[in-house]
């Protein structure tokens, strides 16, 4: 065999072997890729599987104890959103009833002032000043005028005024106009409402307190005018007026009485002293 | 809580009651009272006020040369002013509040007004 034969049969072979090596490589992969195939239908069998498992616990309806459940829940729910609405309300109730309460503590208190400062002297002067003080301060009068009933006369005059000089108002028989009127009558008190503010005057004023002990009338509080920022009369405002025509009226009465007394006393002293001399 | 002090500067005995009586609904506030300015300056040293409730028309001296003497004085300048007055007209409450007043009430005192405005100046009573 001459030297290129030999060489011819040599890549011959080689060829051969490759090729057989290539064969052999195929030959696995294609083992690998059925192995993979078997083992994806194996999954793709038991997924189905599963899913036909769900499907059917879907469609199969809850048992009996599970609805019976879920109805006691939302009964239960339904109650308590009622509750809550109620608390809600009452809370409701509670925070109003604490407003008017605090108001009426508020009055209250205002009342006490008015009567313990009242009652804390027996000064005439300084009555008259606090029954003043009462209405600039606490019925927020700006006018108005204290008058007294001189019982030989039968007239009121006035004691004090805020607002108007004293000078300039009138003496006022009992049962003349507004004033004389009230005061003689004791009913009261009078109040001028939805009176227009330019009309009030001296003799026909926006509200007239007579102050009384039991039925005896011994003056009056003659209101012509009040501040720029009162709107109107307020419950505790007519509270106010029933308290100055009783309390204000013994105030007054007892003062003047307890100042007329120490007077006395002291012309019978001054005169027992002379006596002695 | 720490105790707050007010300075209440009012002439009528019947409002300084009432305006007292009101207050002590405030927890950890003592209320010092003078009857007119002159009293409220011989009050203001030695002790802390936090702050000062004052009428405007007082005797001896009203409460707007008071504002306006504490308001010069470095020890005092800081205090809180509320001033309680009759007068509802706008000249008057500015008149306040330019001298250095914080606030205003008007009389009639409504107390449920006068404790917020306390509390508002003084908010951690």
């Amino acid at each position: 065999m001459s030297e290129q034969e030999d060489r011819g049969n040599k890549s011959i072979l080689k060829k051969g072997q490759e090729f057989l090596n290539l064969h052999q490589k195929v030959e696995s992969f294609t083992q690998e890729l059925l192995k993979e195939n078997e083992r994806l239908r194996f999954k793709a069998a038991s997924l189905e599987q599963e899913k036909k498992s769900l499907q059917q616990s879907a469609a199969t309806p809850p048992p009996d104890e599970l609805v019976g459940k879920v109805q006691a829940l939302e009964q239960e729910k339904e109650a308590l959103l009622k509750r809550y609405q109620q608390v809600e309300e009452e809370n409701v109730d509670f925070a109003k009833r604490y407003l008017e309460i605090e108001e009426e503590n508020n009055n209250l208190a205002n009342l006490y002032v008015a009567s313990f400062q009242l009652h804390s002297t027996l000064d005439f002067k300084e009555v008259v000043q606090i029954v003043m003080e009462i209405v600039i301060n606490l019925v927020g009068a700006e006018k108005f005028s204290l008058m007294l009933l001189d019982e030989n006369k039968g007239d009121l005059y006035a004691v004090s005024s805020e607002g108007v000089p004293r000078e300039k108002i009138p003496h006022i028989k009992l049962g003349e106009g507004v004033v004389g009127k009230v005061a003689q009558e004791g009913s009261g008190p009078y109040i001028a409402e939805g009176k227009d503010r330019s009309k009030i005057t001296l003799t026909e004023p926006l509200v007239v307190i007579p102050m009384k002990i039991k039925d005896q009338v011994i003056g009056a509080i003659v209101v012509y005018a009040t501040l720029e920022q009162k709107e109107g009369f307020s419950p505790l405002d007519f509270e106010l007026f029933n308290l100055l025509a009783g309390h204000a009226a013994t105030a007054l009465f007892a003062s003047k009485l307890y100042s007329e007394s120490e007077r006395k006393l002291s012309t019978i002293q001054g005169f027992l002293e002379l006596l002695k001399q | 809580m720490a105790t707050h002090r007010c300075l209440l500067v009012e002439d009528s005995p019947t409002m300084r009651q009432l305006i007292t009586f009101a207050l002590k609904r405030i927890p950890n506030l003592d209320i010092v009272e003078a009857s007119d300015g002159v009293d409220a300056l011989k009050k203001l040293p030695g002790q802390k006020i936090d702050i000062m409730l004052t009428d405007i028309n007082m005797p001896i001296m009203d409460g707007l040369k008071l504002i306006s003497l504490m308001k010069n004085n470095p020890n005092y300048k800081d205090i809180p002013v509320v001033v309680i007055t009759t007068e509802g007209g706008k000249e008057d409450r500015e008149r306040g509040i330019s001298l250095g007043a914080k606030a205003y009430i008007t009389k009639p005192v409504q107390t449920t007004n006068l404790l917020k405005v306390v509390k508002e100046i003084l908010p951690d009573l």
